[in-house]
C-alpha cells in the first residue's frame, strides 16, 4: 500500500441539529481501492458528502496533504476529486455527449478531452450508441456508466462512488465493477467505494472500513475482513 | 385577401415587440428555472438609462452598448444582493421577490424620470418599407435584431462551455457543483444576460410604445404568451411564439367582430390557457423524458 491520498480525522457531520457522523477517522491509499461498508443509515453517504463539502462538518480532512475541509464543493472538485453521487446525478435534459463534456468542465486541454471522451466510450460501448440521446432516456445501468464516465472526464486523482450497484441487474453490476477495476489499474485512479453489497465491494477493494451509526467499528485489508466469519456474521450479514 | 396580408404584416410588426421580450423571459427561465415577473420592468428601467445617456448627448449606438453593460452589471447585482441569500428558499419567496422588484423598479423609474411620456429614438428610421404604415423600417430592424440575438444565444448555449455550464447549473445545481461548475456565478451570469437582453427589448420597443414607467405592463402579458406558446425551454420558440401572438392578436381583432380592439388583450390570456391545456411544453419546447 502506497502513500495516503486522503486522510480524515475526527470527522463529525450534521444535518441541521442532527449529528450523523461521530468522530470518524479514515484514510484512503493512493492508487488503491478503499471501501466503506455499513448498513442503511450508518452514515456512508454522509461520509462521502462530507469529503466534498456538501454537508456541515467538523474535524479535519486532508487531500494530498492539504486541508480541504471547509472549502466549497466546486473548489474541492477542482483539486481532483470526482464524486459519483447517490442517484447518479445525471443531467437528464442534456445529451450523453453534453454530460461527458460537463465532466471535463474544469479542464483546459481540448485534445486531452477529446481523447478521454473516446476512452470513456471505449470502456462503455453502450454510451457510444446513445451518444446524442437525452440522458434521461438511458436505462439505470447506462446512467450509472454515464455517471462514472462523467467522473472520469475530470481526470481525477480520487473517484468517490456512492453505491454504484444500487438498483442494477447482477450482470450489469459485474460489468460496472470490472470496469472500475480496470480504471483503477490502467488509469491510476484511486477509488473510494461506498457499498451496501459487502461481498461485491470486498472482492474489488484492497482495504475496507466498516461503520455503524457514524463510527468506524472495524478496518483492515479487504481479504482479511472477507474471510473473518465473525465479522461477516456480525456486521455484513452474509 | 389584401386586408388579410396587411393585418399579417401589422401583426408581424407588433409580434416583433413580443418576440423580443419573450426571448428575455425564456432566457432567464433557462438560467434560473423560474419566471421572472420583473423582467418587463427591468427592461423598462434599462431603457430609461439609455434615454438618459442620449439626453446627455451620447450617440445612439454608444448609449446602446453602455446600457447593455450597465444592465448586465445591474442584473448581476440583483442576483448577488437580493436573490443569493434566498437560494434555498421555496419558489413562493422567489415569486414575492419578483413582484417586489417589479414594484420597486416601476416606482423608482417614476421617481427619477417622472411619468411623463417620452420619445425614444430609433436607429433604423420610421419610413414605411412595406405597404402604407404597415411595416416600418424600425419594425423590420427590431425583428432583425431579435433574430440576431437569437442566433447569438443559440451559439452561446450550444457551442460554448460557459453556455453548457449555465444549462447544467440550472438543471441540476448539485451535480453541476460536483463537476466543478461555479453554480452561484452561473446564476448571476444568467441574470446579467437576461437583463441585457431585456435592455435590447426595451430599447427596441420604446420607439413604438413611447417611454414611460408603465410601458411594459400590457406588453409583458403578450411576452409571456409568446414565451408560453413557443415553449419556455426554447429561445427560437419564444421568438416564433411572440411573432405568432402578434399576428393572431391582429387577425382576431380584425376578423372576429366581437373582439375588435377592446378585447385584444384577452387573446393573449386565452392563448396561454389554450397552450397550457393542450400542449404544456409549448409548440417548440422540449418535453423532458423521464424513465419511470
Amino acid at each position: 500500500m502506497g502513500q495516503m491520498l486522503l486522510e480524515a480525522k475526527n470527522v463529525c457531520a450534521f444535518y441541521g441539529a442532527t449529528q450523523v457522523l461521530h468522530g470518524l477517522n479514515l484514510s484512503i491509499a493512493e492508487g488503491g481501492i478503499t471501501t466503506l461498508l455499513g448498513a442503511n443509515g450508518a452514515g456512508k453517504t454522509t461520509m462521502l458528502r462530507s469529503l466534498c463539502g456538501m454537508v456541515r462538518t467538523t474535524g479535519e480532512i486532508k487531500f494530498t496533504g492539504k486541508k480541504i475541509s471547509g472549502q466549497a464543493t466546486e473548489d474541492i472538485v477542482r483539486l481532483g476529486i470526482a464524486h459519483v453521487p447517490d442517484g447518479r446525478g445525471t443531467f437528464v435534459r442534456l445529451t450523453v455527449q453534453e454530460n461527458l463534456q460537463l465532466g471535463a468542465m474544469t479542464r483546459g486541454d481540448k485534445e486531452g478531452i477529446v481523447a478521454d471522451v473516446d476512452r470513456v466510450l471505449g470502456y462503455f460501448p453502450r454510451l457510444r450508441e446513445r451518444y446524442r440521446q437525452q440522458a434521461g432516456t438511458l436505462s439505470g445501468g447506462e446512467q450509472q456508466m454515464l455517471a462514472i464516465g462523467r467522473a472520469f472526464m475530470l481526470r481525477p486523482k480520487l473517484m468517490l462512488l456512492d453505491e454504484p450497484s444500487f438498483g442494477l441487474a447482477p450482470l450489469v453490476v459485474q460489468e460496472v465493477f470490472s470496469i472500475l477495476k480496470k480504471m483503477n489499474e490502467k488509469e491510476k485512479v484511486s477509488i473510494f467505494l461506498v457499498e451496501q453489497n459487502a461481498s461485491l465491494a470486498l472482492n474489488l477493494a484492497d482495504h475496507a472500513y466498516l461503520i455503524e451509526t457514524g463510527r468506524v467499528v472495524m478496518s483492515g485489508p479487504a481479504n482479511t475482513i472477507r474471510e473473518d466469519e465473525n465479522i461477516r456474521r456480525a456486521y455484513l450479514g452474509y | 385577401m389584401e386586408l388579410f396580408l396587411h393585418q399579417v404584416l401589422a401583426g408581424l410588426a407588433t409580434g416583433g415587440i413580443y418576440a423580443c421580450l419573450a426571448l428575455a423571459i425564456v432566457m432567464i427561465y433557462q438560467a434560473i428555472d423560474h419566471l421572472n415577473f420583473a423582467q418587463g420592468e427591468m427592461a423598462m428601467f434599462s431603457t430609461f438609462i439609455a434615454w438618459q445617456l442620449i439626453q446627455w448627448g451620447i450617440p445612439y449606438w454608444a448609449a446602446f452598448f453602455i446600457t447593455l453593460a450597465v444592465s448586465f452589471a445591474g442584473g448581476l447585482v440583483i442576483e448577488r444582493v437580493v436573490l443569493r441569500p434566498l437560494h434555498n428558499a421555496p419558489i413562493l419567496s422567489h415569486v414575492a421577490i419578483f413582484i417586489a422588484l417589479f414594484a420597486i423598479l416601476n416606482s423608482a423609474a417614476g421617481f427619477i424620470w417622472d411619468y411623463q411620456v417620452k420619445n425614444f429614438p430609433t436607429p433604423f428610421g420610421t419610413k414605411s418599407i412595406l405597404g402604407e404604415g404597415l411595416l416600418s423600417a424600425h419594425d423590420a430592424g427590431m425583428i432583425a435584431i431579435t433574430f440576431a440575438l437569437l442566433i447569438f444565444l443559440y451559439l452561446f448555449f450550444n457551442f460554448t462551455r460557459t453556455g453548457l455550464a449555465m444549462r447544467a447549473a440550472a438543471a441540476n445545481p448539485e451535480s453541476a457543483r460536483l463537476v466543478g461548475v461555479r453554480v452561484g456565478w452561473m446564476l448571476a451570469l444568467g441574470w446579467g444576460m437576461a437583463a441585457s437582453i431585456g435592455a435590447v427589448a426595451g430599447m427596441m420597443i420604446a420607439p413604438v410604445v413611447f417611454l414611460e414607467p408603465n410601458m411594459m405592463s400590457s406588453i409583458l402579458l403578450y411576452g409571456f404568451a409568446g414565451a408560453v406558446v413557443g415553449g419556455l425551454t426554447s429561445p427560437p420558440g419564444a421568438v416564433i411564439g411572440g411573432l405568432m401572438v402578434g399576428i393572431i392578436e391582429n387577425l382576431a381583432g380584425t376578423f372576429i367582430p366581437v373582439i375588435g380592439s377592446e378585447l385584444k388583450l384577452s387573446i393573449a390570456l386565452a392563448l396561454i390557457v389554450l397552450v397550457l391545456t393542450v400542449k404544456p411544453s409549448g409548440l417548440f419546447g422540449r418535453t423532458v423524458v423521464h424513465r419511470v
